[in-house]
């Protein structure tokens, strides 16, 4: 039986966790009553895969949402679904991938909830083409704990709808959302990997492969001097036509306890070494399912085992493109001259397209991202020195992805939070809040 | 889960009667029917809640969804009831018996009324149930199958749920009876026998262990042994051993557990 006290949650990271009194309502009246329970602060969990504590509530409620995955409605002639906000994006897929269409953007994982999708206004490779997640939200109900369900859209109270668009689950729990699907032709990818000689390589690459709607660069994070920046640059488009078939739904691999971190590097630097030395550059586009191009790390389940028991951390940020250039070389040294192991950084040229949300995290410019595994303080010094390299390039940091930041540099990232906090369900709260706004509650 | 099985595939048409759709696995069998295009006539308590699924499986493909509000567990005027089904929407190309309480053994084993509605729904409604079925659906010699959703704890009386599993062992007995009866006939009847499942029934349950299984994993089994024509199934396959293990285990070494 549970424990009264509560159920150790810990988010994908590994290295945040609480306890919170969980519960997992099938329907969406259950929903509703659990929402308006009130004795300690409530908090929406989708599927975990935020790494640090946005998704955890300790002391608190946390709802689980994965059996509210219902279509409640689906125009397959114009592509606009409204589903409950438990539903996946590899469940949507697997319906709306058949029929021609496909969601309009996507994080690097398919086990990523509507809802969760919506709160941390996730973004994907076509960041610079379709903006985020966000940008194609029609309209989503919101549940608040006065009992009341409100509708919120981009014209239905914009406000609101502006604060819950990365709104962190923090101004109701969102019942269901509505977003408008892309046509596609064909379930696969075209894609071509380019080699990347040095960041200079990567912002020429980037530039030229405007007209591709899909791009990200794999940047070896131990190649330092001349070869700082050293990497792949992938890039792809829907193919113009082909099959239109749903991913597998078996994990090809799984992991099956935690890892001794000793004996298994970091997975995504093996994948990404196999992948250097292995992949042609440059030639002709390939035709690749998109399981394969766009969740590379899917097939294998529960792959943040591999960085064993201590878990890792993630440090992804963003910097206006002006000073990318310095910001990134910058933040290159410091990983490689660590050498704390073998790391491998994920870089993209974020577009104009404005986020909807008050608290989104992307904007135009370059954004960085690395894995680095848990070695305590040593990880946290620098993951402390990447913020302010960072902060003093005019950028922020990703909620979705931290564990460390503090309470200053939320701020100056996100000088507009205030706003959200104007608009936050009194009832509604998660470890992440109140670390950087200070809350006690 | 949308990429249709063969077996469902052939199922692309049929129409399937599901009594308790509201639960899980009846859920996840549901959407495995409507993506391959089948016919869903949905029974359960709640008209919003049945009206929610039904919505869920058109999207996914469902060629007609209908539904019905109604207590299963309520017998007055059932055969009525299951006549004017069949005569509004058809006779079911497949029935799935899924509904039924868990309750709890403790509160059963102080409350003579906890006991008999523990027996009354998950085995007295249930088996009048399958016998209306069984009379609508031999009637014209077509193809058809009734599926029973049973238990392991129906295996052997254990201390910790014998009311429940008693109910299911005689939902058991009652279908493994009604199949020798229709064997000569074009209905078959199918056992399914989950273990643990990750559903909202269990959900005050700690649900970590590698026993349990998805809503989904049972669907397919469920799927898998119609197309096959299996009397019954383990669900999944691993709880046929360890229910053998169980079953035949000597009696003073078993009163030790507290299985
Ligand atoms: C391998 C991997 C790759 C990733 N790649 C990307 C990427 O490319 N781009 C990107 O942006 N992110 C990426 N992420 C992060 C991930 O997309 C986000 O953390 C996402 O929000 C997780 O969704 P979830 O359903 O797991 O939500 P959770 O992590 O469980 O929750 C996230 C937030 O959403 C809130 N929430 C969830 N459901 C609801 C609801 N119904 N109502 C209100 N609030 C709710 C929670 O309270 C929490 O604040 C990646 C993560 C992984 C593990």
């Amino acid at each position: 039986m549970i424990d009264p006290a509560g159920t150790a949650t810990t988010s994908w990271g590994r290295v945040s966790r609480a306890r919170s009194r969980v519960a997992e309502p099938a329907h969406l009246d259950d929903l509703a009553r659990a929402v308006r329970a009130g004795d300690a602060p409530v908090l929406a969990h989708g599927m975990g895969r935020s790494y640090g504590d946005v998704c955890l509530n300790g002391g608190g409620h946390l709802l689980r949402t994965g059996r509210l995955d219902r279509i409640v409605a689906a125009d397959w002639s114009t592509g606009v679904v409204r589903a409950e906000a438990g539903l996946t994006i590899g469940g949507l897929l697997s319906v709306c991938v058949p029929r021609g269409w496909f969601v309009p953007v996507t994080p690097g994982t398919k086990f990523v909830t509507l809802g969760g999708a919506v709160a941390n206004d996730v973004h994907g490779k076509n960041h610079h083409g379709m903006g985020t997640f966000g940008c194609h939200v029609r309209a989503l109900g919101l549940l608040r704990s006065d009992g009341e369900t409100v509708e919120v859209g981009p014209e239905e109270r914009p406000h609101l709808f502006a604060a819950t668009v990365g709104g962190l689950g923090l101004t109701g729990v969102i019942a269901w959302v509505e977003i408008q699907l892309q046509p596609v032709r064909s379930s696969d990818f075209k894609a071509q990997t380019l080699r990347l000689q040095d960041l200079d390589g990567f912002f020429r690459a980037a530039e030229d492969s405007q007209d591709w709607p899909y791009t990200v660069a794999w940047v070896d994070c131990l190649a330092a001097g001349r070869r700082l920046g050293r990497g792949l640059f992938n890039r792809g488009r829907h193919a113009p036509d082909g099959p239109l078939l749903p991913h597998a739904d078996r994990a090809r691999l799984k992991v099956p306890r935690d890892a001794p971190s000793a004996l298994l590097g970091p997975l995504t630097v093996r994948l990404f070494n196999a992948a250097y030395s292995r992949q042609p550059a440059g030639g002709e586009p390939a035709r690749v399912p998109y399981g394969k191009f766009l969740y590379p790390l899917d097939g294998i389940t529960d792959w943040n085992r591999l960085y064993g028991g201590r878990g890792f951390f993630q440090h992804q940020s963003v910097v206006p493109t002006a000073a990318a250039p310095r910001a990134l070389q910058k933040l290159l040294e410091l990983t490689s001259s660590e050498g704390q192991g073998s790391f491998l950084v994920v870089l993209k040229m974020f577009g104009p397209r404005p986020s909807p949300g008050i608290l989104s995290f992307p904007r135009e410019g370059a954004t960085f991202a690395l894995d680095l595994p848990n070695r305590g303080p040593d990880t946290l010094r620098l993951l402390h020195r990447m913020a302010e390299v960072v902060l003093a390039a005019g950028g922020r940091l990703y909620p979705a992805k931290d564990a460390t930041m503090t309470a200053e540099q939320f701020r100056a990232g996100f000088p507009r939070w205030r706003e959200v906090e104007s608009y936050r369900d009194p009832a509604l709260s998660s470890d992440f809040w109140r670390r950087v706004t200070g809350d006690p509650a | 889960m949308s990429s249709p099985s063969p077996a469902s595939a052939a199922a692309a048409g049929k129409t399937v009667l599901v009594l308790g759709a509201t639960s899980a696995i009846a859920n996840a069998f549901a959407r495995q029917r409507a993506a391959a295009g089948g016919r869903l006539v949905l029974v359960g308590r709640q008209q919003g809640r049945l009206d929610g699924i039904a919505a869920d499986l058109t999207a996914r493909g469902a060629a007609a969804v209908a539904t019905l509000a109604t207590d299963l567990a309520d017998m007055d005027e059932a055969e009525p009831r299951f006549a004017d089904m069949v005569a509004r929407l058809g006779p079911p190309d497949e029935v799935l018996l899924a509904y039924g309480v868990l309750g709890e053994q403790a509160a059963a084993q102080d409350s003579a009324d906890e006991t008999r509605r523990l027996i009354d729904v998950n085995f007295t409604s249930a088996a009048l149930w399958l016998q209306l079925a069984a009379k609508h659906l031999v009637a014209d010699g077509r193809p058809r199958t009734l599926v029973v959703i049973g238990s392991v704890a129906g295996d052997r009386g254990r201390q910790s749920n014998y009311v429940y599993g008693a109910a299911k062992a005689g939902l058991d007995a009652f279908a493994e009876g009604l199949a020798h009866r229709l064997h000569r006939t074009n209905v078959r009847v199918v056992t399914v026998k989950p273990g643990f499942v990750d559903t909202p029934m269990t959900a005050h349950l700690d649900r970590s262990g590698p026993l349990w299984a998805k809503p989904e994993a049972i669907a397919g089994a469920i799927d898998r042994a119609v197309s096959k024509g299996q009397r019954i199934v383990y669900a999944p396959w691993f709880w046929r051993p360890v229910m053998t293990a169980v079953r035949f285990a000597p009696r003073p070494l078993f009163y030790k557990t507290k299985l």
